[in-house]
């Protein structure tokens, strides 16, 4: 439960460069006030590139780190702290696990570790998570398949090279036998994208399919047992996931523990009334507990115990549960200054929001957990 | 250290040759810790032979110096005795305020000679200690106590009263806080050692909401304790009682784990039918696995000296607050069943009874109030806190 002295230094690094190329004013801002269709800056991610960070989950064998969720965790509370926009929780955590050990890992990790291509994944139907639901048909036809149906809140899926696409093959919605994931080239004939504003600013695209032919070569994995892997995938998003909502909850902790030192009223500095101090605390423990349960998911993902999706649950639903009233108390006690667009703590609000509901919300992650512990 | 995977297999068949399988099964009642002492009646041979095994290897205190009757195990060595022992279910051999409070503060602020004399005696499970700190008027406000100690040249001269003690009535000695100086209200305790027998002390046990009476009022008349029964110097034992407390806190926040050998989760057992009810364990077990995992890393961290010296209140505040929802939902889910208090089916009405002991985590140790005041002011460092 301690971070080697190689994770700690990789946890600095990645600390120094968030706070300072990662910054609000930086990059959230500046993509969101120029109405940048991205939502995030390609300049950025070259330069996670070269600090070799989209290259943690990716096999040493194919120039990447080898490292793991644990790592990965550690980049993205930093990216969570600064509410930098970038493709690295999709792309190069999720993404880079769903296509390992597979031919699309050999086209797609070089331009990955180069910081050129960004990955999509398209999973959700409707509204809320559940991508064992996903009814999206790919019939067989001759060598190949057709794909018909529609996705949603496909993250950065206007700005991907490729979109993983999981699909039905075989049996019905509700059932995990019969997935299969496709890769989905951009601008391929039939797709049609419609690149979404979200809440806070950042990008994620409904995708309809009509009549889209991919060639056999497309599958990712197995054909009707994509379930495996698309898991695999999906709980190394949630994981990284509930890192990155750890860094929110703990950016705008510190940003509302700032104004509290500093606000004066009744002639007094409001951190010294009591009513606040102890939301406060309360505040700091829930913060420290999600953090040890991310930082706990992350560790039993690498060490492929099967305890994993359980605790990749528990950290999910912690961390967004704790994110929430990390940014609603930091709203609130900034009074109004907290209500405008100038001031960045509502920023937290809306990022918070996107990733709560990202790779399944707190409900989904809490009925998980009943499910898995036999209730 | 050893092979780690040696002295995994090593404490593995150990265990097997020595711990009785009557050890081996979850702990139902209070009846099933053992906590020694002079006038400890065992519940059986078995529980007897666990204790003196463990005792003879150090092992009821594994990371305690063996000088000092521990095991001298490293914490990664402890780690894994106590994995092992989760393992096969086996109850802990010994409880005592010795291990968890008293011994801590001794290792670090006792002398060679009170080291030498006490630790043994703990890890053992010879003496039972009980904690001399509430007062009628000093509770949250630990530090306004006014049990008198007088320096009478050979000896103290100890007089007051103290309250919430626990077990008194069956502790063999105690540890207390004493004012030797009115001069100053932090700066004027001391923390003295004393036999319970001493002629001046009683006892008189208070019957709580869970019908038990864990607690006592405990009377000191011209109590007389020898000068070197001091831990620290004079009017410096509050350094000693804020250790301690930590210590306490620590103790106390693994409540938020449930009962020793018993599942973290809630849903496990309850089995909820009642779709809003399960909504809210569900709810209630994410909160425990979390805590969970805290407790695993803040246990590594406070070991490799990574953590807060004010975090033991942050978990003491999150554990206690936890295991007093655990207990409501519990009756929630026990619905009328929950409610019987003299019956067999309800094992002499062990839920209720639980339940309102509970609400008394976050008020003994410091309540959660004062817990949530030390984190604002000694981590977040609020102004005025």
């Amino acid at each position: 439960m301690l971070l080697t002295d190689d994770q700690k230094m990789l946890q600095e690094t990645a600390a120094s460069f968030l706070a300072e190329e990662g910054a609000i004013s930086r990059q959230l801002r500046r993509w969101r006030d120029t109405e940048c269709e991205d939502g995030f800056g390609h300049e950025l991610w070259k330069q996670f590139a070269e600090l070799g960070l989209t290259g943690i989950c990716i096999p040493e064998s194919h120039g990447g780190m080898g490292l793991g969720a644990t790592e990965a965790a550690l980049v993205l509370e930093e990216i969570g702290r600064n509410l930098t926009p970038s493709p690295f929780l999709t792309t190069a955590v999720a993404a880079a696990r769903a296509i390992e050990d597979t031919g699309h890992a050999d086209r797609w990790y070089p331009a990955i570790l180069a910081g050129e291509a960004v990955l999509a994944l398209a999973v959700d139907e409707g509204p809320r998570h559940g991508p064992e639901r996903s009814a999206l048909e790919a019939r067989r036809q001759g060598n190949g398949f057709i794909l018909n149906g529609a996705k949603q809140f496909v993250v950065h899926g206007a700005s991907a090279g490729m979109i993983i696409t999981a699909a039905r093959t075989a049996g019905s919605p509700g059932e995990k036998d019969g997935l299969t994931l496709f890769a989905v080239p951009k601008d391929c004939r039939g797709l049609e994208v419609e690149n979404v504003v979200l809440v806070d600013s950042s990008k994620a695209a409904r995708l309809t399919f009509e009549d889209v032919q991919l060639d056999a070569d497309a599958v990712i994995g197995e054909v009707d047992g994509g379930w495996t892997r698309l898991a695999r995938a999906l709980n190394a998003g949630r994981a990284g996931s509930a890192a990155e909502l750890v860094g929110v909850a703990s950016g705008a902790s510190s940003m509302t523990l700032d104004y509290l030192r500093q606000r004066r009223q009744f002639g007094k500095l409001i951190g010294e009334f009591q009513a606040l101090q102890h939301r406060a605390a309360h505040l700091y423990g829930e913060i420290e507990i999600a953090r040890a349960a991310a930082l706990k998911a992350a560790e039993l993902l690498d060490s492929g115990d099967e305890k994993a999706a359980l605790y990749v649950s528990v950290a999910k639903a912690k961390a967004a549960d704790i994110a929430n009233l990390a940014v609603r108390e930091g709203v609130q006690m900034h009074g109004g200054i907290g209500m405008t667009d100038e001031h960045d703590i509502g920023l937290f609000m809306k990022r918070e929001a996107v990733l709560g509901e990202l790779f399944g919300d707190v409900y989904y992650h809490r009925n998980r957990v009943a499910e898995l512990s036999g209730y | 250290m050893t092979d780690p995977d040696a002295f995994r297999s090593e404490v593995r068949e150990w265990l097997e040759a020595n711990c009785p399988p009557e050890m081996r099964q979850p702990i139902r009642s209070e009846a099933d810790i053992c906590w020694g002492g002079r006038n400890w009646t065992f519940q059986s041979d078995a529980q007897r032979r666990w204790l003196e095994v463990m005792a003879e290897r150090g092992w009821t205190v594994p990371d305690w110096p063996k000088d000092y009757g521990g095991g001298g195990l490293a914490s990664a060595e402890a780690r894994v005795l106590k994995d092992e022992m989760q393992r096969i279910g086996a109850r802990p051999p010994l409880t005592s305020f010795g291990i968890s409070m008293l011994g801590p503060a001794l290792l670090k602020f006792g002398t060679e000679e009170q080291k030498k004399h006490y630790l043994p005696q703990i890890a053992r499970g010879e003496i039972r200690w009980c904690q001399g700190y509430s007062e009628p008027g000093a509770g949250s406000d630990l530090a306004g106590l006014q049990t008198k100690a007088e320096d009478k040249g050979d000896h103290w001269l100890v007089n007051g009263q103290k309250v919430w003690t626990s077990y008194a009535d069956r502790a063999d000695w105690i540890f207390c806080l004493v004012r030797t100086s009115t001069e100053s209200k932090q700066g004027g305790i001391s923390f003295l050692l004393f036999d319970m027998a001493t002629p001046g002390v009683s006892t008189k046990p208070i019957l709580l909401i869970s019908g038990s009476s864990p607690f006592c009022e405990t009377f000191f008349d011209d109590v007389k304790v020898p000068k070197d029964q001091i831990v620290g110097e004079v009017n410096k034992g509050w350094d000693v009682a804020k250790y301690l407390l930590g210590h306490e806190r620590e103790m106390i926040a693994g409540m938020g784990l449930g009962t020793a050998g018993a599942s973290v989760t809630l849903g496990t057992v309850v089995k909820p039918a009642d779709p809003l009810l399960r909504a809210e364990i569900a709810a209630f077990d994410v909160d425990a696995l979390a805590f969970s995992a805290m407790s695993e890393r803040f246990a590594a961290m406070w070991k490799a000296g990574e953590a807060h010296p004010a975090s033991p209140s942050m978990m003491k505040y999150a554990g206690t607050e936890l295991n007093k929802r655990r207990n409501e939902l519990a009756m929630a889910a026990g619905g009328s069943d929950a409610l019987e208090w003299e019956s067999e089916r309800s094992r002499g009405g062990s839920t209720a009874r639980t339940w309102l002991r509970s609400k008394g985590n976050s008020i003994e140790g410091g309540t959660s109030e004062i817990q949530l005041n030390i984190v604002a002011k000694h981590i977040l460092r609020l102004p005025g806190a």
